[in-house]
């Protein structure tokens, strides 16, 4: 099946530059296509997930500006001249990121499909306090849908980083996030 | 060679190297009953995990599948040309291409991968488009034009019943009736006159959803030899594999099925589905990869969760608790088509039996067809209807004979390798002690029935098989095949067909080989859920991967084991059964100081004997029953739960807060008790959210749309509404468990939903008998006469046809005693 056109097709994409991890990227994407699809759709950041497309469930949080968002309400072309963080650039080069390490041995993730959003979710909380109380964690987090682990490891793992963050015993501390 | 002579196991006897791999686990685990890192959980939590829809390819297409907006209707006619001229859209199809029915059990093969005949949901699929990107797809499905003439569609199963003037289905056993079983073993009659207390109760459960964060997605593409392969989130990659070949008319060597980590299943994706079809003929028709991923709205009409189900239940009992009989009725909503039905209808009616002694016992189930979206198997399947209405009715029992809660149950356990009435047989039975674990951990006795007004405790126990003991299609072949295969540099290859969906059976799968060789968790690796490259396991439901892949997993390891041992013996001279494996070494139990490393060994033994790959396998120990319908409930062993749930009623607004659990779990052994403990805990959760707050709600005046398909109006527990829980597990090994193991992915959410409406009885002296239990029932409750809210009638399904069973006591031999004549109607 062909679909050559006469002419040549108009553009339909546009042209953007992304700060994704603290990369500069250079994107083409359909304009009426949200961060979280330009994200893994047009960039391959995969890590990224979905799980409403509606902002409901909190599977596509990434930190835009080191603030929290869902990146499913968020346009692409809304997103250029922000700092976008996404799952990917939460461990450093050689160490994972205290949440990361803790969410590992605390067997926080079942799944693993909601990780990405809690980790961002929780990652900004602890970039500004490294001791939370449980209630401020259950509140961060209460937008955060996990339907494998009744959250409690979840809340446990973000305590056990705040520890290790606070002792300066996490390899990193995420201090560039 | 051995100093030491074989022992027998199971009859046969063990050669040295068995034998000094028994001694070896005897002397303590390496790994078993520990907790180390989950093998997937670091990619997990670093976002490298590739789900079904992060996967992508060159040239790949887009899919998307029109569904119908009608709940019940003919298809006169399907007009895809206006689609098929819009740019990009490279394919367009219809049913008749795919004109073979399919679906999960044999018996239920209705699905077809397009309607073209009928629509029976809101949801049903009747076209799919192949675009070169999702927006250009979902725009060509808007395209298509179809023709229904409405069908007259029934919402209620009670209706349903009546219901027979086009039903939905031309086959099952009657009008819109899909299955009707009616079994009786001994006389629950004469059990029931023998009663000191009868009661008889008529309760409701709600259907409700799995939720799987991710949505089903799935990637196929043609090979160029022709091939095709498909990689899907499904937790059941063989049968997906069986009905895939059949609905394509390809071969099974030809049809290729890789099962993507699940990002959360709960049943929900168990049965083979329309839209993998979809994908896999378009692949073949196009040549191009093809890729579809559902819409959160999608999988709410997807479906086959809990099936709503009304019960009757009636029991008689002496003064001191002892059961001598009970009459469990239910009725299932099945929604438009079988799925797993059959087996959740017998499911409903199986489990009853392996808590406490019932020495009689009848059920009655009866399966409808109705217009919404096809119930199956979540969490628990079919159990947790019949477990609520038990534990309710125990509860009432006891209060009306004055018993404790606790005692009425701890004082008649079902015995430890007994025989049911229904011919289950019971291994190994950790209730009691699940019992004493949260009676004494909540201060029960302190608190039941001396909290103040408001406050209150309940309690609920349950039990689940470790694994149904026969397979969906009859095959007398193993149910889990593990390969273990050695490397030269010490590495081991482990390929197994098991799925993982985020219970952690990867981790189980490693844990057991490595316990069994000696070596460490990052020297295996793993290749899993591949029909073309893995031995067949039966996939994730039933809670049966430890139990079944963990004993193929042994046996696999033992058998490479022995290879390498047996080669070690003669080169080093030490008698077989005395070598030891463990921290990747290989050495005299005698003379510790005398080893070698694990990798030296594997290579003196290739050297001897040639490349090491061993194969172990697993089928389920003989069922004792025999008569038709014993096929569901039995297994190689039972997990128990208990659970103390505190809750506050605000009087004021019916709410329940549920301030804290106890729950205990047995076990048998842990594998990996952190994630053994994760899975109490999720299951505990999902349990709470049918237990207030989850329910799949329609609108018949409105078509049988439903009424709440998204993630925020679907209300489900948040952080906020979890409580503290408090788990104990409790360790007492199964004989046939691997290292003792046996299930924990089902049990602890069964004993949630009776334990919530336990505890709201115990705070504000009202009866819910409905769940879930909203504040408005419990508001309604407490502004009735009879301080009560629930159903109230059960229909009269003028059941003639039971089959009479004897039991064990009754000198039965686990047969019918004739074949039944089939009763060809039902009215009520």
């Amino acid at each position: 099946m062909s679909h050559a056109t006469e002419g040549a097709p108009a553009l339909s994409k546009v042209h953007r530059v992304l700060s994704v991890n603290g990369e500069n990227h250079e994107v083409a994407f359909d304009p009426r296509k949200t961060l979280l699809e330009v994200l893994r759709e047009d960039m391959l950041l995969t890590g990224t997930k979905h799980g409403c497309e509606l902002g409901e469930c909190g599977a596509c949080t990434v930190l835009i500006d080191g603030e929290p968002k869902l990146s499913c309400l968020v346009l692409g072309l809304e997103s250029d001249g922000v700092d976008i963080r996404t799952i990917e650039g939460l461990a450093q080069p050689d160490v994972p990121h205290a949440l990361q390490t803790a969410y590992g041995e605390l067997g926080a993730s079942q799944c693993g499909y909601c990780s990405p959003g809690f980790l961002m979710n929780a990652s900004a909380l602890l970039a500004r306090d490294t001791n939370p109380s449980r209630e401020a964690i259950v509140e961060e987090l209460g937008g955060n849908i996990c339907r494998c682990t009744g959250y409690l490891k979840i809340l446990e793992a973000v305590e056990l980083a705040a520890q290790r963050l606070r002792d300066g015993t996490a390899a990193n501390g995420g201090s560039d996030v | 060679m051995s100093d030491s002579s074989p022992t027998s196991e199971n009859g046969k006897d063990l050669t040295p190297e068995q034998q000094g791999l028994r001694d070896q686990l005897a002397e303590g685990y390496n790994l078993i009953g520990k907790s180390p890192l989950k093998v997937d959980g670091m990619a997990k939590a670093m976002g490298q995990t590739q789900f079904a829809d992060d996967l992508s390819m060159p040239r790949m297409l887009h899919c998307k599948l029109l569904r119908s907006h009608v709940a019940y209707a003919k298809i006169l006619s399907i007009d895809t040309s206006k689609a098929e001229a819009l740019p990009g859209v490279v394919k367009v199809i219809t049913g008749e291409c795919m004109p073979i029915p399919f679906g999960i059990l044999p018996v239920s093969q209705d699905e077809h991968s397009l309607c073209f005949d009928k629509v029976r949901f809101v949801g049903d699929p009747v076209a799919a488009v192949a675009a070169i990107d999702e927006a250009t797809a979902y725009e060509a499905m808007q395209l298509i034009d179809v023709e229904y003439e409405k069908l007259d569609p029934v919402f209620d199963p009670t209706k349903a019943l009546q219901n027979r003037e086009e039903p939905l289905h031309d086959y099952g056993d009657d009008g819109n009736v899909h299955k009707r079983v009616s079994m009786e073993f001994g006389d629950v009659e004469q059990g029931l006159a023998e009663a000191d207390l009868v009661l008889e109760d008529t309760m409701f459960f709600e259907g409700n959803t799995h939720l799987p964060m991710e949505q089903h997605a799935s990637l196929a593409f043609r090979e160029a030899d022709g091939r095709l392969t498909i990689m899907s989130s499904t937790q059941t990659p063989h049968y997906l594999h069986k009905a895939m070949s059949k609905v394509l008319e390809m071969p099974p060597s030809r049809v290729r099925v890789i099962a993507t980590p699940n990002g959360g299943g709960f049943g929900g994706k168990s049965d083979p589905f329309n839209h993998e079809m979809c994908v896999a003929k378009l692949a073949l028709l196009t040549g191009r990869p093809v890729k579809v991923a559902l819409t959160r709205e999608e999988v709410f009409y997807c479906h086959r969760g809990r099936h709503p189900t009304l019960m009757n239940i009636k029991t008689g009992f002496k003064k001191d608790g002892a059961m001598t009989g009970m009459h469990f009725q239910s009725l299932l909503d099945g929604g438009g088509y079988g799925s797993y039905g059959v087996a959740s209808t017998y499911y409903t009616g199986a489990l009853q039996t392996v808590t406490y002694k019932i020495p009689k016992y009848r059920f009655d189930g009866v399966r409808c067809f109705t217009n919404k979206p096809p119930c199956g198997p979540k969490r628990g399947h079919g159990t947790p209807q019949p477990r609520f209405a038990l534990e309710v009715q125990l509860d009432k029992a006891a209060v009306a004979l004055g018993i404790d809660p606790a005692d009425i149950r701890k004082n008649h356990l079902h015995p430890a390798g007994g025989i049911t009435a229904n011919w289950l047989k019971v291994g190994s039975m950790g209730l009691g002690a699940c019992i004493d674990a949260v009676v004494e951990a909540s201060g029960w006795k302190d608190k039941w029935g001396k909290l103040p007004p408001g406050k209150g405790v309940g309690l609920a126990c349950s039990s689940y098989i470790s694994g149904a003991g026969l397979p969906i299609y009859w095959n007398a072949m193993p149910h889990s095949g593990v390969t273990v295969q050695l490397d030269r540099g010490g590495g081991v290859a482990v390929f197994c067909g098991e799925t993982e969906i985020g219970q952690g059976s990867d981790t189980v799968l490693a844990m057991c080989v490595a316990e069994v060789l000696g070596v460490g968790l990052t020297d295996i690796r793993l290749t899993v859920a591949d029909t073309h490259t893995t031995p067949v396991d039966l996939g994730s439901y039933s809670s049966r991967v430890t139990m079944m892949m963990g004993n193929a997993a042994f046996q696999g390891a033992e058998r490479a084991r022995e290879i390498v041992a047996k080669a070690v013996s003669k080169k080093l001279e030490i008698p077989s059964v005395r070598l030891r494996f463990a921290d990747n070494k290989i050495f005299d139990v005698q003379d510790p100081e005398n080893w070698i490393p694990f990798a030296k060994g594997v290579q003196i033994a290739e050297a001897k004997f040639g490349t090491i790959a061993v194969a172990g396998s697993y089928t389920p120990p003989v069922t004792p029953g025999k008569y038709r319908g014993a096929g569901v409930g039995p297994s190689p062993a039972y997990s128990y739960s208990a659970a103390v749930i505190q809750v506050d009623v605000d009087q004021e607004t019916g709410d329940v807060d549920v301030e804290k659990i106890w729950v205990a779990h047995d076990i048998g052994q842990s594998i990996n008790e952190i994630l053994v403990i994760g899975q109490v805990e999720g299951g505990v959760y999902m349990g709470l959210g049918e237990a207030i707050m989850e329910e799949m709600t329609y609108r018949p005046n409105r078509f049988g749309v439903h009424k709440i398909p998204s993630m925020l109006e679907y209300k489900s527990p948040t952080t906020h509404e979890m409580p503290p829980i408090d788990t104990f597990i409790i360790r007492d090994p199964d004989p046939n468990g691997p290292f003792g193991a046996k299930e924990v992915g089902q049990g602890p959410l069964l004993p949630i939903m009776p334990g919530v409406a336990n505890a709201v009885f115990d705070a504000v002296g009202v009866r819910v008998d409905e769940i879930p239990v909203t504040p408005d029932k419990v508001l309604k409750a407490m502004n009735s006469k009879t301080k009560r809210y629930g159903p109230t009638k059960y229909p009269d399904l003028k059941i003639t046809d039971t089959v009479r069973i004897k039991t064990l006591e009754e000198g039965g031999d686990g047969t019918a005693p004739r074949p039944a004549k089939k009763q060809k109607e039902v009215t009520s």
